[in-house]
């Protein structure tokens, strides 16, 4: 992980920038392309705040023929493309770089077809998530993944991440929704992948593509998995004395043959935090909270119901607090949804971080956080995705002080080599990107790495789609390790990785 | 666990690796060779896994099995069936000389799925870590223990429907799935228009379905959940209820039935749930809740590619005949586009560039020059 802070410098080649733009002028309408300085500004970043940089160039196309316009464009002047979508990405996967032209496919948002009878929708990249939720509930459909951003993601983002939310413990992450997809590949040709059945002759190249981070092809088509709506849901709060009695519950739900539509937890700091923000009479003294979604049938949710309640309380648990109407849940789910604004009450900064450790380490992995937090003197607060072991401690911290900074780097670094260690990975949900480049070093050896490269290679001989994210190459990890620099100070960032 | 053999062939497999590269050797990876059918001709020298078997890790509570691949999948599902929990992909176990037989590894290359695919998902969707040795002879870990990961390309998932064509499966992390506490059959005599519009409007209800199957004039679904929750959707399906139906889904699981192995070929549709139903005399089944369709009967290849086609789903010939010879074309009819067959041949060389795992047992376009493909 790396912050850098202060303001971003243009450092993009002019006379590049001038041909580039006033060719791509011929190729797509004028206010497609933007070149100047204060166009670009917008762009320099996603959600990854805390990298920037200002593009060469932004294009905007309205449609198919224009992106593929670009893309043939790109690959016969040899310059490198970075697609991205509403830009709300958390690890960097589309952040700009001064020598690669920006491909914004917010435009492209149309819902193309809905098939109620086969249960699928074929939309275009632009499309946001929850908007494919709304257009077929009519239908007594919806999309099952539902990432935190999902008013504002665009669903060819939560391809390129592999998104998930808080409804993936029981429907999955994007892979598991998506049949087909069309893409243009690195010279701009389309290519269809899967199919209207749910599998398709040859070698699962949608799993490749799905989570690739826009790294093998510009995809400009997607067709989606669509499941009736359940017909009730109930949500259900419970307090814990002790984080690993918590932790305890989660395992023990499970292991009861219950998989609940969502399971997330606060911690304790997180607690105190959003209670004294939103107060809804949060037990403070609980270490730890559960909010345990089930949905189904009416039948089904009343028995899950029954045998879950019973289950917590057999570890501790207390101050349960039930929703029924969808009023209610959505008041319940209100502390959970408000962890980021009332963290911005107490805090000038706070850092988003995104891992994974099996259930059973999830009280271990988080009592290190806790001592993690006190030994680097910053507060951490974690709300999270319980059900599938998929952290997000918030380290709170102030980013006009270096010392801060520094010390927010390292805790960082420390709780992922901790999540690493008990057998988790570096994302669950946010993806490499920028952000963790380096850090990835440390989960693949060599030889995973080249073998990563050499998938690359298969899509993108040339290395020209979204350079230098998501996959390190073994050069640079054999870099970084053999010159033990820490994480976050390579002398020559400019150094290809893609 | 005591009970089955627990053994770690890592080094005898990758010696048997190296010396077939030095010697300019084809491998064919081979379980308990249950699916031999599938595919094309395997053609080289057996690389056997049976013997590298047992589970390494299970942990119920967190939903996960991490085991060899040459552990049978008889014995995953004992030991499985202890906790209460099963492969929720439900993958065949076909009979060699009478026994149940196949292995994780086999599975997951083959990446074939059971009666339940439609509403668990399939085996790449199980699939969360792999441990491979590639074509370079290199020991390769991807993936993780935990359904979430985004990191690093999704080679796991990859891996699952290979046939063995990118490299040797080492051991598989799937996640598995608790059995419900209530299952219940039903039977529906209607006619095939009738049974695939019901089919088509219980999946767009929000029912606790786990199968969906039409033949012999007889829909047949099975529901998973609750005790109340099946009870109440038994309510609003009807039917008849089908006694011993475990044994019932296992033979179709397992194509036990003579359906199954016919004189010709057996041939697969993949397709949209709703998808019109074929006006080609012969005999049908039509599983997955209208997505998988088998056919045995007169009809020719063309006539099928042409229904295939017409419903923009896939054909393959699935299973010779019981009377056709082994070297008959197995393949996938249905036309892979040049640029996706120009794909699979160079991901084939970034895993195996001197193409040390047999690559003709997957079917399709410009993987391998000794390939059939009839289209």
């Amino acid at each position: 992980m790396t912050i850098v802070t202060g303001a971003t410098v243009d450092v993009a080649d002019p006379v590049l920038r001038r041909q580039l733009a006033a060719d791509l002028r011929q190729l797509l309408p004028a206010h497609c392309v933007l070149d100047r300085l204060e166009q670009l500004k917008p762009f320099e970043c996603d959600a990854l705040t805390a990298i920037r940089e200002i593009p060469l160039l932004v294009v905007l196309p309205e449609n198919r023929q224009q992106v593929q316009a670009v893309v043939q464009y790109a690959h016969k002047n040899a310059v490198a493309l970075i697609a991205r979508g509403a830009g709300t990405g958390l690890s960097g996967g589309a952040t700009p770089r001064a020598d690669a032209v920006l491909l914004v496919l917010s435009k492209l948002n149309s819902i193309l077809e809905i098939d109620a009878d086969s249960r699928v929708a074929v939309v275009e990249p632009g499309v946001r998530n929850l908007a494919i939720s709304e257009a077929v509930a009519g239908l007594g459909l919806f999309y099952a993944p539902d990432p935190s951003s999902q008013v504002a993601s665009s669903i060819g983002g939560n391809v390129a991440e592999n998104s998930g939310g808080v409804h993936c413990v029981k429907y999955g992450l994007t892979t598991h929704n998506i049949r087909q997809i069309r893409y243009f590949d690195h010279t701009g040709g389309l290519v269809t992948l899967g199919g209207a059945g749910l599998d398709a002759p040859g070698y699962d190249l949608m799993a490749l593509m799905t989570g690739s981070e826009g790294m093998l092809g510009v995809v400009v088509e997607i067709t989606v998995n669509l499941l009736p709506l359940p017909e009730s849901i109930v949500l259900l709060q419970a307090a814990f004395p002790a984080m690993d009695q918590a932790g305890l519950g989660v395992m023990k739900i499970i292991a009861a043959g219950i998989i609940p539509a969502g399971l997330e937890m606060m911690d304790q700091t997180a607690i105190e935090v959003v209670e004294n923000y939103i107060h809804m009479d949060l037990p403070l003294d609980a270490e730890a909270i559960l909010l345990i979604e089930l949905d189904g049938t009416e039948a089904e949710v009343e028995s899950q119901l029954a045998s879950v309640t019973a289950e917590i309380e057999k570890h501790g648990a207390y101050d349960l607090r039930l929703a029924r109407s969808e009023q209610d849940r959505i008041k319940l789910w209100s502390g959970r949804k408000s962890a980021f604004p009332a963290l911005g009450q107490v805090t000038t900064d706070f850092y988003i971080m995104d891992a994974t450790v099996p259930r059973r380490h999830l009280p271990y992995a988080l009592r290190q956080i806790v001592e993690l937090s006190g030994q680097y003197r910053l507060r951490v607060a974690n709300v999270f995705h319980a059900g599938d072991g998929n952290l997000h401690p918030l380290v709170l911290y102030d980013a006009s002080d270096p010392d801060q900074v520094a010390r927010t780097e390292q805790l960082a670094d420390e709780i992922l080599t901790v999540c690493l260690s008990l057998g988790g990975t570096l994302s669950g949900e946010h993806g490499i990107g920028r952000e963790k480049l380096d850090k990835s070093c440390d989960q693949f050896s060599t030889v995973e790495l080249e073998q990563f490269e050499r998938i690359k290679r298969v899509f993108d001989p040339e290395g020209r789609l979204n350079p230098g994210k998501a996959i390190p190459t073994p050069q640079r990890c054999a870099e970084i390790g053999g010159m033990h620099v820490h994480q976050g100070k390579v002398p020559f960032p400019e150094l290809e990785r893609f | 666990m005591a009970d089955y053999p627990n053994q770690d062939a890592t080094n005898t497999l990758i010696e048997q690796i190296a010396t077939a590269s030095g010697q300019g050797e084809r491998l064919v990876i081979t379980g308990h060779g249950s699916k031999q059918f599938y595919g094309q001709a395997p053609a080289g020298t057996p690389l056997e896994t049976a013997g590298h078997c047992g589970i390494i890790d299970y942990e119920p509570g967190d939903l996960v099995l991490r085991a060899r691949a040459g552990t049978p999948l008889t014995q995953i599902e004992a030991v499985l069936a202890e906790q209460g929990q099963c492969l929720g992909f439900e993958p065949p176990r076909f009979a060699v000389q009478g026994a149940a037989r196949g292995t994780l590894g086999g599975a997951v290359a083959a990446g074939l799925s059971g009666p339940r695919r439609p509403w668990v998902g399939s085996t790449r969707d199980f699939v969360l870590g792999v441990t491979m040795v590639n074509g370079l002879g290199h020991s390769l870990y991807f993936g993780g223990q935990l359904i979430k990961n985004v990191a690093g390309f999704d080679v796991p998932r990859l891996m699952a429907g290979s046939l063995g064509t990118l490299g040797l499966l080492l051991d598989v992390t799937i996640r598995v799935l608790p059995i419900r506490p209530a299952e219940v059959t039903l039977q529906l005599q209607l006619s095939g228009s009738e049974a695939l519009q019901r089919m088509v409007e219980w999946q767009r209800r929000p029912l606790p379905l786990s199968g969906m199957v039409y033949r012999d004039d007889r829909l047949t679904i099975r529901l998973s959940g609750t005790p109340e929750g099946v009870a109440a959707a038994q309510e609003a399906i009807g039917g008849e209820r089908l006694e011993s139906a475990d044994e019932w889904w296992a033979s179709l699981r397992d194509q036990r039935p003579s359906f199954f192995n016919p004189e010709n070929s057996l041939w697969r549709v993949s397709c949209a749930a709703a998808a019109v139903l074929p006006e080609i005399a012969g005999d049908w089944t039509i599983d997955w809740g209208g997505a998988q369709r088998w056919y045995q009967g007169d009809a020719t290849a063309a006539e099928l590619l042409d229904y295939a086609k017409k419903i923009n789903g896939s054909l393959s010939r699935f299973r010779p005949g019981t009377t056709q010879t082994s070297s008959e074309p197995i393949v996938f009819l249905s036309e892979i586009s040049d640029p996706v067959a120009a794909i699979h041949q160079r991901l084939k060389k970034a895993f195996d560039p001197d193409g040390l795992f047999d690559g003709s047992r997957l079917p399709v376009a410009g993987i391998d020059q000794t390939s059939t493909v009839l289209v």
